[in-house]
């Protein structure tokens, strides 16, 4: 298929193919952390996830169209108030999942897939109850808009660049904040012993309570970034559970380096298969290839421990 | 749990009879076709739902990939009936007639290889039976061997649940793709369409739906059952004690699997029509859902919990298409945070003690006259 | 209705007789003389179908709830509108119209059980409904089994004619050719790129589109793509769009995937403006959630725009806003699930009778001189004619009519030479 291109447009097309794999690669990331920090650290199963990331998406919508409506002057700058008014939305919403909800399934994880696939259900039409059946689309800013011309044949889109920036910004603060921090240190202590941390004096049900928060506060930012690539519906978030569940798995839960990692090499598959097939057998084999792998190597690429 | 050397305990044999006298009398009994057609398709979930009380309810393996079991007993028999349905005569109409109508649409002229042993009904008996059966050994050798469990378990199987979909749907020369199967008429020469073949059907399926029973009721009672039971609160002293417990945890998922594709089957018969949307992760969770309303420990618990989680389904969704989400979500976050074990925990902790007592009173005088009424009624 | 608040709770089955009761004094003294001329009921229903004296019952059968509630939702309101109207002017042979509606809920044998629920058990007249292919297909054998009479509003792939079908959507061979032959004249386009969302309809029409561009047009297709529904990754397919550099980039990327496929085309910067794009699945419901800043320039070839300018189609229109609000856009299956209620009506008047069989063999030749797109007949083969039209989208989420064939394009749901 490659005998009636030149040298340099495939040059390019490689490039640009690249650059599509690593924007696949943030919005693995983006969807993967949220539930790293759920999964890996609580050891919950949450199905809603894909829910919160949506609440974030709406968020964004709402903010977007409160801005054109009345601050239009500032509308340029409203994505980034949009996010933080994502990660707090959906945050919230987390922490009172977890107290109503999950706070009493912690020795049950099976129970809490059942339970959050039931939360779920009941967003999924909650958001159809107040927004309606239809998609939203979300109006960008227009510096967000368009590509960014590298050479004559290679263009990068503007906002995949901003999605990548965002990742590494997240991914950064996280890993601070779980790994340098007296909170982070705290998280880590519960997931290794409860009753030993709760004796030491550590709140668990606090620290419980901001990590289930914490994960689906990042869901909301990465629900907030989708707006920028894909489409907000009720029922959008279904689309990117298993792909964020086997990115969690492959990488090894409680590995946040495992979860990147696993992110880069399922996306950088898919996209380079993409490029040869049709979209549907690229998307097979790159499951197939990551749940074979997952059957000889049950543990994930980077695991700290072997959980049974 | 009292292991009892008699087939069924009491309780078990008062649910035995009720669901026996609810299924081959009262329904038919009382509903039209239409409904009774309803019935017969919530009670293809039913065998799912026995699968599952095997492999998760005893043997603690959660397997969110039971549609895939299902899916793959489904088209065996839709395959089956879809040629069938594709006489030369009937389909003279395509470009290439006496192959099925999506394989003309997707311009294949020829019959595929895999296709060819399903004009056979003895060899598409043996492949629903053996096709989900092996696949299900594959998987479960693979994981249980490596001693992968729990919620890992759990999410692989769902991640086989989706690559099936996907490919499926991408293939659809030869699966029919997102339409699925459709317009299945014949079996054996016998129209499967009209009412009293739908009536027949039913009653087929539930004959084979109390061998299914019978053959799990059996596994529970025997050493196999018991052992399954010991593997889930203690693994391992279970493998301390000499056991393979990846040999059981594999049979136990093979029979899950075997039933949930004699299920799938039954579907593919009894609605004329088998398609992805019976294979992908959403339906999977679903039937462990309807396993974990009626009460996971219990066969007929489970049994009930299929039946009526459809029928509230189906009963919600016409009655309040915009709100059955709601409803059918707060239903199951209420059963996994009140009643653990579901329908049949609640009848086991308070329907059953009063009867118990009742019964105790009355034994003298009545003896076992009348039970049967009483333990149908929590299903009305 | 007034005493039945002092008796307190009553059970679901005694306040249905109880309603039932107070319904029939309501309906008696109704006045007689606007039905005077209805024909009896015996002699327009011979096959026992909800029909009374004073009404008759149709079914609405679409997804409420579920992935595709956002496509349907246009048609539900689209086939109420068209009922309240039939109802205003008299109602039909002096029956009013009653409707139920039930849930498809996405998901194909759940059509299929309800279509057979609204047959079988309501006995209702005619079932507008259905809007993907496979739901279509899953009802088909049930309106066959049970003598209904479906009326289908989506443009289709075709392969397919029933007794029991009216298509009031246009076939593939209809829709595609006549866009075709327009973008290879106006354009000089030579080389496509397909892509589509990975089913029947898609592919089937990509097969046609093929077949003409190949054999009728003497260009070449330069690649051929689909992607799962609901896929939101486009960026390897644009790469190889950029690679292949086609003179027409020819879609049927259906729902929510064309969000995704749009914002990342412009992200890529592909400008439509100069990149001549042909879409046969975005309607002005599509660019609802797409955003008109995106699509701005592509063009779309169907049989209907809102903007369509014609008396029929301003009262359409305005009617339309009137009952589901300013905000609503109408789009091209919105419109022919509009058509159904009405040929429905016509297609009676004519048989005379509510008989499906009589329906049936009337359908052919029935005309819609009141039809928003401007003119449309029912064909031998219960398809539409109708004319086909390529517009252009703008920023407002409008389409700009560029082209119209000068005549109906005539349905071939069987056509030669394309299979």
């Amino acid at each position: 298929m490659f005998g009636d291109y030149s040298l340099g447009d495939l040059g390019s097309i490689f490039v640009m193919q690249g650059f599509a794999g690593l924007i696949l690669f943030s919005v693995y990331v983006l969807m993967a952390l949220g539930l790293a920090i759920i999964f890996g650290q609580m050891g919950v199963i949450n199905m809603a996830h894909g829910e919160f990331m949506i609440l974030g998406a709406y968020v964004t919508w709402m903010t977007s169209n409160f801005f054109q409506s009345y601050l239009p002057s500032l509308f340029s700058g409203y994505f980034f108030l949009a996010m933080i008014l994502a990660f707090f939305a959906s945050g919230a919403l987390g922490m009172l999942v977890e107290w109503v909800l999950i706070r009493h399934l912690y020795k049950r994880p099976l129970d809490t897939l059942l339970a959050t696939w039931g939360l779920s259900l009941m967003l999924q039409q909650a958001y159809r109850s107040v927004f309606g059946a239809r998609e939203v689309g979300v109006e960008l800013p227009q510096w967000m808009l368009g590509s960014l011309r590298v050479t004559d044949s290679i263009e990068v889109p503007i906002n995949g660049i901003f999605v990548m920036g965002l990742t590494v910004l997240i991914t950064i603060s996280v890993a601070y904040v779980l790994y340098m921090s007296r909170w982070g240190r705290q998280v880590r202590a519960v997931v290794q012993n409860r009753i030993m941390a709760g004796a030491v004096g550590i709140n668990t049900e606090k620290v419980d309570r901001y990590t289930f928060g914490l994960g689906c506060g990042i869901a909301g930012v990465a629900g907030s970034a989708f707006t920028m690539i894909g489409s907000t519906g009720p029922t959008s978030g279904q689309l990117y559970i298993v792909d964020t569940f086997l990115v969690v798995v492959f990488g090894g839960a409680a590995s946040l380096l495992g979860t990147i990692a696993s992110a880069f090499s399922i996306s950088q598959t898919q996209s380079t298969l993409e490029f040869f097939m049709s979209g549907s057998m690229a998307k097979v084999l790159t499951l197939l290839a990551v749940v074979g792998i997952l059957m000889l190597r049950p543990q994930g690429l980077f695991a700290l421990k072997v959980r049974k | 749990m009292i292991i009892n050397s008699r087939f069924f305990n009491r309780s078990e044999l008062m649910g035995f009879i009720a669901l026996a006298v609810v299924l081959f009398v009262i329904l038919p009994l009382t509903l039209d076709v239409f409904r009774l057609n309803l019935v017969a398709k919530y009670l293809t979930y039913a065998f799912v739902a026995i699968g599952l009380v095997l492999c998760w309810g005893y043997g603690g393996i959660l397997s969110l990939g039971q549609g895939v079991f299902f899916g793959l007993g489904g088209y065996c028999m839709a395959m089956f009936l879809k040629l069938e349905a594709s006489s030369v005569e009937n389909t003279k109409i395509q470009s290439t007639p006496g192959i099925p109508d999506f394989m003309d649409w997707n311009q294949i002229t020829a019959l595929p290889f895999f296709w060819q042993p399903f004009h056979s009904l003895t060899f598409t008996i043996l492949a629903i039976i053996l096709v989900p059966g092996l696949f299900a050994l594959i998987i479960g050798t693979a994981m249980f061997k490596r001693r992968v469990g729990g919620t890992y378990f759990a999410i692989i199987t769902q991640a086989v649940a989706a690559i099936l979909t996907i490919l499926i749907v991408g293939q659809q020369g030869y699966t029919g793709g997102i339409n699925g199967m459709t317009d299945l008429r014949t079996l054996k020469g016998w129209d499967i369409r009209p009412d009293h073949a739908k009536i027949i059907l039913y009653f087929v399926e539930v004959v084979l739906l109390f061998a299914c029973i019978g053959i799990a009721q059996f596994i529970r009672l025997t050493k196999l059952g018991r052992i399954l039971v010991a593997m889930r609160e203690q693994e391992d002293r279970v493998r301390f004690s000499g056991y393979s417990v990846a040999n059981f945890k594999i049979f136990a998922f093979c029979m899950a699997a075997v039933f949930a594709a004699i299920g799938g089957a039954m579907f593919a018969l009894n609605v004329g029509f088998m398609s992805p949307s019976f294979v992908g992760i959403v339906p999977s969770i679903e039937m462990v859902i309807y396993t974990a309303v009626g009460g996971r420990m219990s066969i007929f618990g489970a049994i009930w919990g299929a039946i009526l989680v459809n029928f509230a389904k189906t009963s919600l969704s016409e009655s309040f298409p915009q709100l059955w989400l709601f409803g059918l979500g707060a239903l199951f976050i209420a059963v996994v945070l009140a009643f653990p074990n579901g329908l049949s925990g609640l009848w086991a902790d308070y329907v059953q003690p009063r009867i118990d007592r009742l019964f105790a009173s009355r034994k003298a005088k009545a003896g076992w006259n009348g039970n049967s009424v009483a333990d149908s009624a929590p299903a009305e | 209705m007034s005493d039945e608040a002092n008796k307190g709770p009553l059970s679901p089955l005694r306040r249905k007789l109880l309603m039932g009761m107070a319904a029939v004094p309501a309906i008696t003294m109704l006045p007689r003389a606007s039905f005077a001329q209805a024909p009896a009921t015996s002699a327009v229903n011979t096959t026992g179908l909800a029909v009374t004296d004073t009404e008759v019952t149709v079914g609405i059968l679409h997804s409420a709830t579920g992935t595709m509630a956002i496509s349907e939702t246009g048609s539900i309101q689209a086939e109420k509108l068209a009922i309240e109207q039939i109802n205003a002017a008299g109602g039909v042979l002096g029956r009013k119209i009653k409707f139920i509606q039930e849930d498809g809920a996405s998901d194909w044998p759940t059509f299929a059980e309800k279509a057979k629920k609204l047959l079988v058990n309501d006995k209702v007249a005619a079932i507008m409904g259905c809007w993907t292919s496979a739901s279509r297909k899953a009802v088909l054998p049930v309106v066959e089994q049970y003598n209904g009479m479906l009326y289908y509003p989506t443009f289709y792939e075709g392969l397919e004619q029933s007794k029991n079908v009216i298509y009031t959507g246009q076939e593939a061979t209809q829709q595609i050719l006549a866009g075709l032959n327009w973008i290879a004249k106006e354009k000089g386009a030579k080389s496509f790129f397909f892509i589509g969302s990975d089913y029947i309809w898609p592919r089937t029409s990509n097969k046609i589109a093929r077949k003409h561009v190949e054999n009728v047009l003497k260009g070449k297709v330069v690649g051929e793509e689909y992607y799962a529904l609901g896929s939101t990754q486009f960026n390897s397919v644009i790469n190889k769009i950029k690679l292949t550099k086609p003179d027409v980039i020819f879609t049927d990327v259906v729902g929510g995937s064309n969000v995704a496929f749009y914002k990342q085309l412009k992200a890529a910067g592909i400008d439509l403006s100069k990149q001549p794009l042909l879409t046969i699945s975005v309607t002005e419901d599509e660019i609802d959630g797409i955003g008109g800043e995106n699509i701005a320039g592509a063009y779309a070839c169907m049989k209907y725009f809102q903007s369509l300018d014609n008396p029929n189609n301003k009262a359409f229109v305005s009617a339309f806003k009137k009952m589901w609000g300013e905000k609503t856009v109408i789009g091209d299956v919105t419109q022919a699930a509009y058509l159904g209620p009405w040929l429905w009506k016509l297609t009676v008047e004519k048989a005379g009778s509510f008989d499906v069989d009589k329906i049936a063999a009337a359908s052919p030749g029935v005309e819609f001189k009141g039809a928003p797109e401007g003119y449309v007949r029912i064909h031998e083969n219960h398809h539409l004619w109708s004319k086909t039209r390529v517009g252009r989208a703008k920023l407002d989420g409008q389409f700009e009519l560029i082209y119209e064939t000068a005549d109906l394009v005539e349905p071939d749901p069987f056509p030669k030479g394309y299979q």
